[in-house]
C-alpha cells in the first residue's frame, strides 16, 4: 500500500493502481471518455486530467495512466483542472456536437458557450463519422484486447489519423461481433440502446439515408451493420417499405424490431 | 583501411594507427579536400570532386584528393581546400568544376583568386593539441584572413564539431590521429564506470536534444535501474525545419558518436547501443554504418574492447521520418516495431525503456561531447558556458541571414553576437525582426531582446526553448501571423494524433490563425488562442504537444500589434498574407520593360512595351514574383 494525499485527504492506495482507480474508489468524480474498465488505459481523451505536485512543479496528468507514488499530492478538482476540463469539453462539443454523452458532460461541467465553428460548418448537419470521431480508441482496444481480433486500428498521423480496417476491407479477423459499436462513447445517437432485451433499437432507421445503404462511409466496421444483420428478414422484406416511408417523410418509431 | 589483422588492443596499437592517420591528415604531397556532406552535395560538390579527381589523374601528379565533412560555412558551399605542406590550408568557396580544375593546375602555387580564408594551423579541443601547417608569418597568402579572425569563426569553440571539415569521415585513422578513441582507452583501462559517471556529472553536461536534462543524472538512473540487458540509444531523429546539427556530426565525424556511446555503455553497464536515424539522411546512415564496420574491424566495438573485458555493439535503426519519433517514448516504440506514439511517463525509459529494459537515450550532440569530457575532465568542460548551462551548443543558423552556417558557440553567447557578428546580420540592408529558436516547439524572440544569453533557462523564460539548435532568422518582411500559421501547419501534420488536445488543438489553433491571416478574425479570437494554447500546453501527454503552442504564444506575446493589425485594420504590415494585400503598378515609375509580364504565371499583367503596365486583380495570384522582378520599384503592395 502507498499513502497519498487526494484533495487534502490522506488516503491509502494499492501499489500499481492508477490515480483514476484510487479517485473512483474514494468517490471523487473524474469524467472520462476513453477509459473503460477491463481495457488498458490509453490516455487519449485527456478528460481525466488531475493536478499533481505542488507549487511551480505542479502539473496536469491523465489520471487513467498515472500510477500512484508514495507521498504524492493529487487534486482532482482544482481551479486548474476545472479550467482544463471546461476548455476540453468546449473543444469536444465542437468536434462532436451530436453526442448526447458529450452534451451531458458539457452541461455538467459548466460549459456555457462554444467558440469554435462546428466541424462540418453547419449546425444540425448529419453525423460525419470521420470528422466527428473523437479517436478515444475504445473500439480499437475492445477489438484487440477483449475480442482478441485486432480487426481495426488507427491509420495515419496528425490531422489525417483515423480508425480504419486494414486496407479499407473487413479483415478475416473480424467476427462481426459489434463490440466496436458497443464501446463507442459518442455514436449513441446512431445506434441507440442496443440492450440485451431489445437488441434492435432501429434508431438508425430514423436517419436518412438508411444506414445499410450508406454503411460504407459510416464508421461502422460491420458488413453489413449489426442492426441490419440481426434483422435479416426485415432487411430484405421490409426494406422497401422503409424506403417508402422515408420517401414519404415519415419516421419509423424505434421499436423492438416488430415491424412485421 | 585497418584490416582485421590490425585489431587495436593496446595503447601502442592506437599510437601506430595515429601515425598512419597523421600521414593521411598531413601528407607530404599536396592534398585537395572537398566538403561532401549533404549541404555540399546539394550545391553540386560531387561534380567538383569528379572534376578534381579527373584533373589529378590526368596530370599524373601524386596529389591526394579526399572528401571531408561540413566545416559549417554553408553559404559558401561547395567548399574546396588546398593543403600544401609547409603552407597554410586555403579554402575556396562556391566552387565550379572549371574553377576547381584551374586551382588544381596551379599547384604547387596557391591561387589567390576565389580564396576565402586560410588556416595556418589547427587547434584540437579534444586534447588541446595544436598543429601548425606552416611557420607563422612566412609570408604565404598574406592579406588572406585566417579562419580564427573571420567573424564567423572567431567566437566559435568547436568541441562537438571538432573534426567536421578537418578529417575524412570515411577514415578511422584520421579520427584516431586527432586523438580519437584515446578517451575510450583511458575510460576502459584506467577508470571504473563510477569514475566516468562522476566525470560526466562534474562536467554539468545537459541533454542537447532540447529539454536539457542533466546527462550524469540520467546515466546514474540507468546504472542504478534493475534489469538486464541495458541499452543506450543515440537519438538522431532530427526533424525541425531548418535544423541540421545532428546531420553535420553524423556525416562529418561519425566515430565521435560511436566513441561517446561506447564510453556511455561502459559507464552504465550496457552492452548494446542503437543509433536511431531518419531514413531521410541516407548519407548519414551510410557513413554511420561504415564507421560501425570500421570500428568492429579494428576491435573498437565487439568483444572485449582493448582487452578490457568490456563488450559493446552498436547498430543503426532507420526511422521513417515522423517528427514525433524524436520523443523518447515514441522512439522506443518505433524501434520495437510499433506505432510511434508517446507513452505516459513515469515509468521513464531509464527504468522501463526499450523492450521494458533500462534505456539511456541521448542526442547525437550529447554523445559527441562525451569523449572530450573524459579526455579533458569534467572540470575543464564545466569552465565553459554559464552557471547552469555548461559547454557549447551547435546551432544551424538559417533564414534571412548573411552567413548561413553550422556554428558551435559557448553557452551564454548572446543572440546579438550570434545573429549580427557570427551570422553577419540580415542581407539586403533589411532589419532583423526576430529569431525562432528550437524549431516548431520553440518561440520567436524579437530583435529588441537579442541581448539574451543563449542557455536553457534564459530561453525558457523568454517563452522559447533551446531545442535541438535550429535558429531561423527573420527579416522585417516576415509576417509573424504567417510564421505562426506555418509552424502550426507543420505540427498539425506531425502530431501523432493520440492526445485529443494535441491533435484537435493544433488543428483549431491553425484554423483560428488562418482566419486571422485572411482578415476574418475577431478580437475575441486572441483570447480563444490564449485559452486553447493553455489547454494544449497543460493537457498534452508528450513534449511535442506541451510545446506546440509556443509559436503562437511567443508571437502573441511579442507581436500582438501585428495580430491586431490583421484583425482591426484587415492589413498585413509585412505584406505577406495574400488575402490582405493587393499588387499594383505605379504608372510613373513603370517604364514598360515587360519583365513583370514575362515572370507573371497568372498572366495578370497587361500592357504594351514602353508604356505603363497594369495588373488585373481578378487574375493576380499575389505570388509577388513581379515585385521581386521589377528593377524600378514600380510594383506597389498595399
Amino acid at each position: 500500500m502507498v499513502h497519498i494525499t487526494m484533495n487534502g485527504l490522506a488516503v491509502e492506495a494499492e501499489c500499481g493502481s492508477s490515480l483514476l482507480e484510487v479517485a473512483r474508489f474514494y468517490n471523487f468524480p473524474i469524467p472520462t471518455l476513453c477509459h473503460e474498465d477491463g481495457l488498458n488505459s490509453y490516455g487519449a481523451c485527456r478528460l481525466c486530467l488531475v493536478e499533481i505536485g505542488e507549487g511551480p512543479k505542479s502539473k496536469l496528468v491523465a489520471a487513467c495512466g498515472y500510477r500512484v507514488e508514495e507521498g504524492m499530492k493529487v487534486r482532482t478538482n482544482s481551479m486548474r483542472v476545472q479550467r482544463a476540463r471546461r476548455l476540453l469539453l468546449e473543444l469536444y462539443v465542437a468536434t462532436c456536437p451530436q453526442s448526447k454523452r458529450i452534451q451531458d458532460l458539457a452541461s455538467e461541467y459548466g460549459v456555457r458557450q462554444c467558440r469554435y465553428q462546428p466541424v462540418d460548418g453547419q449546425p444540425g448537419a448529419p453525423w460525419d463519422p470521420k470528422a466527428n470521431c473523437i479517436q478515444c480508441g475504445l473500439c480499437v482496444r475492445i477489438c484487440a484486447e477483449q475480442m482478441m481480433a485486432g480487426a481495426i486500428g488507427f491509420s495515419g498521423r496528425g490531422k489525417s489519423r483515423h480508425v480504419a480496417r486494414p486496407f479499407g476491407m473487413t479483415s478475416e479477423q473480424c467476427r462481426q461481433c459489434g463490440a466496436c459499436l458497443y464501446a463507442c462513447p459518442v455514436c449513441e445517437l446512431r445506434c441507440q440502446a442496443s440492450t440485451a432485451e431489445s437488441l434492435l433499437c432501429n434508431g438508425c432507421l430514423n436517419f436518412s439515408p438508411v444506414c445499410f445503404q450508406s454503411y460504407s462511409d459510416a464508421m461502422c466496421f460491420l458488413e453489413p451493420c449489426h442492426t441490419c444483420e440481426l434483422s435479416g428478414p426485415f432487411r430484405h422484406e421490409v426494406g422497401i417499405k422503409v424506403h417508402a416511408l422515408h420517401d414519404a417523410g415519415q419516421k419509423v418509431a424505434p421499436s423492438t424490431g416488430e415491424l412485421k | 583501411m585497418i584490416s582485421t589483422a590490425h585489431r587495436l588492443v593496446n595503447l601502442e596499437d592506437l599510437h601506430q594507427a595515429m601515425r598512419q592517420g597523421r600521414d593521411l591528415l598531413y601528407p607530404s604531397e599536396p592534398k585537395i579536400m572537398i566538403g561532401t556532406a549533404t549541404c555540399g552535395l546539394a550545391a553540386d560538390a560531387e561534380e567538383v570532386l569528379h572534376a578534381v579527381r579527373e584533373e589529378v589523374a590526368n596530370s599524373k601528379l601524386p596529389y591526394q584528393v579526399t572528401e571531408t565533412g561540413c566545416i559549417g560555412w554553408c553559404s559558401q558551399e561547395p567548399l574546396l581546400d588546398i593543403c600544401i605542406p609547409g603552407r597554410p590550408r586555403v579554402t575556396y568557396g562556391r566552387m565550379k568544376p572549371g574553377r576547381a580544375r584551374e586551382i588544381v593546375r596551379a599547384i604547387p602555387e596557391v591561387k589567390r583568386e576565389w580564396a576565402l580564408a586560410m588556416m595556418p594551423g589547427d587547434e584540437n579541443t579534444l586534447n588541446g593539441a595544436h598543429v601548425n601547417y606552416c611557420v607563422p608569418h612566412n609570408g604565404h597568402m598574406d592579406g588572406l584572413t585566417a579562419y580564427k579572425d573571420l567573424p564567423l569563426f572567431k567566437r566559435q569553440l568547436r568541441i562537438v564539431l571538432r573534426n567536421c571539415g578537418i578529417i575524412n569521415p570515411d577514415n578511422l585513422e584520421e579520427y584516431i590521429a586527432r586523438g580519437g578513441y584515446h578517451a575510450l582507452w583511458h575510460a576502459l583501462r584506467k577508470h571504473t564506470p563510477e569514475e566516468i559517471l562522476n566525470e560526466v556529472k562534474r562536467s554539468g553536461l545537459r541533454g542537447r536534444g532540447g529539454a536539457g536534462f542533466p546527462t550524469g543524472v540520467k546515466w546514474q538512473a540507468v546504472r542504478d535501474a534493475q534489469g538486464e540487458p541495458k541499452y543506450v540509444i543515440c537519438n538522431a531523429d532530427e526533424g525541425d525545419p531548418g535544423a541540421y546539427m545532428d546531420r553535420g556530426v553524423l556525416e562529418g565525424d561519425p566515430h565521435s558518436v560511436l566513441e561517446g556511446m561506447t564510453i556511455g555503455g561502459y559507464a552504465m553497464g550496457a552492452h548494446e547501443g542503437i543509433i536511431y536515424v531518419r531514413e531521410e539522411y541516407p548519407l548519414a546512415v551510410m557513413r554511420m554504418k561504415q564507421a560501425i564496420r570500421q570500428a568492429q574491424d579494428a576491435g573498437l566495438l565487439g568483444q572485449s574492447i582493448f582487452d578490457s573485458g568490456f563488450s559493446f555493439e552498436i547498430r543503426v535503426v532507420k526511422g521513417a521520418g515522423a517528427f514525433v519519433c524524436g520523443e523518447e517514448t515514441a522512439l522506443i516504440r518505433s524501434i520495437e516495431g510499433k506505432v510511434g506514439e508517446p507513452q505516459q511517463r513515469p515509468p521513464y525509459p531509464a527504468q522501463h525503456g526499450l523492450w521494458g529494459k533500462p534505456t539511456c537515450i541521448n542526442n547525437v550532440e550529447t554523445w559527441a561531447n562525451i569523449a572530450v569530457i573524459v579526455q579533458r575532465g569534467g572540470d575543464w568542460f564545466s569552465q565553459i558556458g554559464t552557471a547552469k548551462s555548461k559547454g557549447t551548443k551547435v546551432f544551424s543558423l538559417v533564414g534571412n541571414i548573411e552567413n548561413t552556417a553550422l556554428i558551435e558557440v559557448p553557452m551564454g553567447t548572446t543572440l546579438a553576437e550570434i545573429v549580427y557578428e557570427i551570422g553577419g546580420g540580415v542581407p539586403n540592408g533589411r532589419a532583423c525582426k526576430a529569431v525562432q529558436t528550437g524549431g516548431p516547439s520553440g518561440g520567436c524572440i524579437p530583435a529588441d531582446k537579442f541581448d539574451l544569453p543563449v542557455d536553457y533557462d534564459s530561453l525558457n523564460q523568454a517563452g522559447s526553448i533551446m531545442g535541438s539548435g535550429g535558429m531561423i532568422v527573420m527579416d522585417d518582411h516576415t509576417c509573424m501571423v504567417d510564421i505562426a500559421k506555418y509552424f502550426l501547419e507543420f505540427l498539425e501534420d506531425e502530431s501523432c494524433g493520440k492526445c485529443f488536445t494535441c491533435r484537435v488543438g493544433t488543428q483549431r489553433l491553425k484554423e483560428i490563425v488562418t482566419r486571422i491571416s485572411q482578415g476574418e478574425g475577431k478580437e475575441e479570437d486572441l483570447d480563444l488562442l490564449q485559452d486553447l494554447s493553455w489547454l494544449v500546453r497543460e493537457g498534452s501527454l508528450c513534449g511535442l504537444g506541451q510545446t506546440a503552442p509556443n509559436p503562437v504564444l511567443s508571437t502573441l506575446r511579442y507581436f500582438r500589434s501585428e495580430y491586431l493589425a490583421h484583425i482591426r485594420d484587415r492589413r498585413c504590415p509585412a505584406h505577406r498574407c495574400r488575402e490582405l494585400i493587393t499588387f499594383a503598378i505605379d504608372p510613373v515609375l513603370c517604364n514598360g520593360c515587360g519583365a513583370c509580364v514575362q515572370i507573371c504565371s497568372g498572366k495578370a499583367i497587361l500592357g504594351e512595351k514602353k508604356k505603363p503596365h497594369i495588373i488585373t486583380q481578378a487574375q493576380c495570384t499575389k505570388c509577388g514574383a513581379c515585385l521581386e522582378m521589377c528593377k524600378f520599384d514600380a510594383v506597389l503592395v498595399h
